[in-house]
């Protein structure tokens, strides 16, 4: 992206020519991967010739001409906006949602709205009623999700920027699978209205790109506070640190069982290089991290039950053909809007919340909730940062998890507790296995994107593996 | 054997707090305009709004919390009522479950025969109001209003205190008073400003359990809780003595037919899966936030009686009734910082003003004649320029004109004669006019001097003081 702004600011390309270079790799592509539900290739035109015209007078926004995708959650006024979902299929929000009209103000030229888990919920993006979105590095396998066409669309040069959204993991797991880079920002950092809910207390928007210094970018030009979200945080913007500062990383070993091999291999090297970059490495515990899970599915759940009651056929979104009262035009317009993963969510959700479970389960899952985070910030006595891995495995074969929901659910054992303490992380390529890219996390404090960029930042300096790239003209042709 | 039932009955009051905007939304709160133009993105539940806290509501709720000696909350948490409904747009109605902003607090209920009854109020939380169904104008569908949706109301809940429908009735207007009072709610019953939900229930006379009872929602008139609550007693006693049972229900009040019934049938209680709203954040009320409020809040009525008593020296009875509204307290305290003296002005505003109001179906809050002229009035009548008779004559006269009292006085001629000389020689005229009368009063006749009474007051035009005629004309005649 930094040679993109360069390159546009030396007059080498307009911005037009690069929108249509990105939209002609969409078109290229798209169609095997699926990761856009909507490309707006007249309205992104429109925009790039805008700054053509205009060009050297007022563009001085920091994202001037560079092409953006919105994951499909975030609305759009004028676009379609569905969740991936066949309830909000021809659902067209009348407004912009804060995150894309701040990047709308930094200048991005928005080349459409990337696939998705429907309602963000799942780990594959198998979900999506508009079809699963394939891994650019292997096309038998998934992306991850939920913003599995976020971070397809990145690895695979549909586009250099990308917003996502992340819940337990939903950002950093398809960074990973895909070898891009994803930041799942503080709770709070990033204003959530206009992002269409799934479970508000852990929902969080964040910005994905090849590399961290473009994520810091997309960042800065999505964060900061909102009136219109009484969640959004009132703190002061990211800011990197000097560089050369030595830091203390944290190690959570014992979380490293059951993982893959190969990726604690990786990991190891990482590591290492992150010592080699004359930090210290030092042991850290993260206690409850296996209750965490269960925690989590609980709350997000109770959350989604009430969060998607509004899709009740009433004012927008599906309404079934024929009913016979209120009741059946409720049943009915719910039973074929949703899919299976959400009315599951719907069903665990509505049951955690009932009356005589409650307190087993809601109130339960929120002690939980509270010991982890506590475990966090207890290990962050110690340490500036945590390193530890995103996901327990590469990228997996589509359709293997999809009739097991619980080992799907395992897929974010690692950054599942993350969310739950609402802390800052960032998901960075650190290796290859069997052909297909891993992820590290780098975890932080509440509100230090700073550091936890500037490690990132770090250690991308020193190695490429986010400038690797999967080799599509040769798999699918140009 | 005959059963003496004692009823028992707690009210809950949804107040509509008078707020420019609703209560998440910036949308002005606006009555009778074209559907749905008063909704915007939050209000209609579009996918992605989220609800932000208008802090005018908190404010009102605090008020309310202050003015009736209540606990105020620290913190206290927003909840989502979760239920399914087409005039409820998000599926869930934001209110506050276990801890609502004002805890408990004391109402002194002022009753008919002047006696006040100390109501315990068990709580108040804040929380919106849902849009409105409309079934009558569309054949074959409900068409949805959400002009209302997300309108901030203050759900106040009374214990099980009133014994009596009269009581029940006075209770919600003593929080009418109070409501409009604090300047917190417009008091409008019949745009739905304020509804009652009464609960009652009825137990044999010196129980001190209680016995099943129902709910009657949604009651929008003083008079209407009375009758509503009162036939439920009645339906309840005619049950219990035939040897039936209370079923627990909610029921609603036909006010055409002057009955009650129920709204459904028997069924499991709802669970409305309460739950904190992960949108909001807990709600901190700060000392300085608290004491702002209390700043900014008018003499309170209970403070004000105390004053009155004690400034002025009039009843407490007297006292209880000026300010059992804000509009005749304001009245009275007008009409008294104009100088005049103040028993005799509230004996007028509760008296002759409260006559005419009530003749002409107006209230304290448009009463016609102004302090300054009711001032006068009572001024004229206590240096003794107006006799009372003439005095109320005046009152007649500025009831519909802006004119001052003076002005009257002096066009139509009704200073009281209180040259001694001059009313001496009228009453030696009178006397002289009739010797027949004075002959039979000094044969012992003494209550024909009320007839040369009344000639003197007709020779007068009125203008003179009946008292002093009668006393010389006693002179005059040696008895």
């Amino acid at each position: 992206m930094q040679e993109l702004r360069r390159d546009l600011h030396d007059r080498k390309y307009s911005a037009t020519e690069l929108a249509q270079f990105y939209l002609d790799r969409i078109s290229a592509f798209n169609d095997r991967i699926n990761c856009f539900i909507t490309v707006d290739e007249e309205g992104c035109l429109e925009r790039a010739a805008e700054f053509d015209s205009q060009f050297g007078s007022s563009t001085t926004q920091p994202l001037c001409g560079i092409p953006i995708a919105h994951k499909d959650l975030f609305c759009t006024a004028g676009l379609p906006t569905t969740c991936a979902s066949n309830m909000l299929k021809s659902f067209i929000a009348p407004y912009d949602a804060t995150v894309v009209k701040r990047t709308f103000d930094k200048g991005t030229v928005s080349l459409g709205k990337t696939n998705m888990d429907e309602f963000a919920m799942g780990s594959s993006n198998e979900t999506s009623f508009f079809g699963p979105v394939r891994n650019p590095w292997n096309l038998n396998r998934v992306p991850g999700g939920s913003s599995g066409g976020a971070a397809a669309a990145v690895a695979s040069g549909m586009t250099p920027l990308a917003t996502g959204s992340d819940t337990g993991g939903s950002i950093r797991q398809p960074a990973s699978l895909c070898g891009v880079t994803g930041l799942k920002p503080t709770y709070g950092r990033v204003s959530r209205f206009g992002m269409i809910a799934f479970a508000s207390s852990l929902d969080q928007g964040g910005p994905m790109a090849h590399s961290a210094i473009d994520v810091y970018e997309l960042l800065a030009a999505m964060e900061g506070h909102d009136p219109l979200d009484s969640t959004s945080a009132d703190v002061s913007k990211t800011i990197l640190p000097e560089s050369n500062q030595s830091l203390v990383i944290g190690y959570p070993e014992a979380i490293f069982d059951g993982l893959d091999k190969n990726i604690a291999g990786c990991i190891e090297e990482a590591r290492a290089e992150f010592e080699a970059l004359g930090h210290t490495i030092k042991s850290v515990e993260l206690p409850h991290v296996e209750a965490a899970i269960a925690a989590y599915y609980v709350l997000s759940s109770a959350e989604a039950s009430t969060n998607l009651a509004r899709y009740d056929g009433v004012r927008y979104g599906h309404r079934a053909a024929e009913s016979e009262d209120l009741i059946d035009m409720y049943c009915k317009s719910r039973t074929e809007g949703f899919g299976l993963e959400v009315k599951r969510r719907i069903l665990t959700g509505t049951y955690s919340l009932s009356v005589g479970y409650f307190d087993a389960y809601y109130l339960k899952a929120q002690k939980i909730r509270r010991l982890v985070r506590d475990g966090f910030l207890t290990a962050f006595e110690n340490v500036d940062l945590i390193l530890a891995p995103v996901t327990p495995s590469p990228a997996f074969e589509i359709a293997s998890l999809n009739k097991q929901p619980i080992e799907m659910y395992r897929q974010d054992l690692y950054t599942i507790p993350v969310s739950l303490a609402g802390l800052p992380a960032l998901s960075l390529p650190c290796g290859f296995v069997d052909g297909l890219p891993v992820g590290m996390q780098l975890i932080g404090p509440h509100f230090a994107e700073g550091a936890v960029l500037g490690g990132g930042i770090a250690f991308q300096n020193v190695t490429d593996w986010h400038d690797q790239h999967p080799a599509l003209e040769a798999t699918l042709g140009s | 054997m005959n059963t003496t039932w004692e009823p028992v009955i707690g009210i809950e009051i949804h107040v509509q707090l008078a707020t420019e905007s609703k209560i998440f939304s910036s949308t002005p709160v606006e009555f009778g305009a074209e559907p749905n133009v008063r909704a915007n993105l939050v209000d209609l539940a579009m996918p992605g709004a989220l609800p932000v806290l208008n802090e005018e509501a908190v404010a009102m709720a605090v008020k309310f919390g202050l003015a009736i000696g209540a606990e105020i909350s620290e913190t206290c948490i927003f909840d989502r009522k979760n239920y399914f409904y087409p005039d409820l747009p998000k599926g869930y109605q934001i209110s506050q479950f276990e801890s609502p902003i004002v805890g408990r607090g004391q109402l002194s209920v002022f009753l008919d025969d002047g006696s006040v009854r100390e109501i315990s109020i068990t709580r108040a939380h804040l929380e919106e109001d849902a849009g409105k169904s409309i079934h009558d104008r569309f054949r074959q569908h409900t068409g949805i209003d959400l002009n209302r949706a997300g309108t901030p109301l203050l759900e106040v809940v009374t214990e099980p205190d009133m014994r009596s429908a009269a009581e029940a009735a006075a209770c919600f207007r003593q929080l009418h008073a109070l409501v409009r009072w604090l300047d917190i709610c417009d008091g409008n019953l019949a745009e739905g400003s304020m509804r009652c939900d009464a609960n009652v229930s009825v137990r044999p006379a010196g129980d001190t359990g209680f016995g099943e009872r129902t709910e009657i929602k949604n009651i929008n008139s003083f008079r209407f809780v009375e009758r509503a609550v009162n036939y439920e007693i009645k339906r309840q006693i005619d049950i219990l003595e035939h040897g039936g049972e209370i079923v627990r229900e909610t029921r609603q009040y036909d006010a055409t037919r002057d009955m009650t019934f129920s709204m459904r049938g028997k069924e499991l209680s709802d669970d409305y899966r309460y739950f904190p709203d992960p949108d909001l954040l807990p709600l901190r009320i700060t000392k300085s936030f608290r004491d702002s409020v209390r700043a900014s809040m008018p003499e309170l009525p209970r403070q004000m009686l105390d004053r009155f008593v004690a400034d002025f020296g009039i009843d407490r009875e007297v006292a209880a009734r000026l300010t059992s509204n804000r509009e005749i307290a304001t009245y009275f305290e007008s009409t008294v910082a104009l100088g005049a003296a103040p028993l005799l002005s509230a004996n007028w505003i509760l008296g002759d003003v409260a006559a005419a109001l009530n003749r002409d179906e107006r209230d304290y809050s448009d009463v016609p004649v102004s302090a300054q002229q009711l001032a006068d009035l009572v001024k004229r009548l206590e240096d003794q320029t107006l006799s009372s008779n003439l005095a109320k004559d005046v009152f007649d006269t500025i009831w519909s004109s802006d004119e001052s009292v003076d002005e009257i006085i002096d066009r139509r001629g009704l200073r009281q004669l209180s040259d001694a000389d001059e009313l001496s020689d009228l009453v030696q005229s009178v006397v002289t006019a009739h010797p027949e009368q004075v002959e039979q009063i000094r044969g012992g006749a003494t209550k024909v001097v009320g007839f040369l009474v009344g000639q003197v007051m007709k020779a007068s035009h009125g203008r003179a003081d009946p008292r002093q005629v009668n006393g010389l004309l006693k002179r005059m005649l040696n008895i």
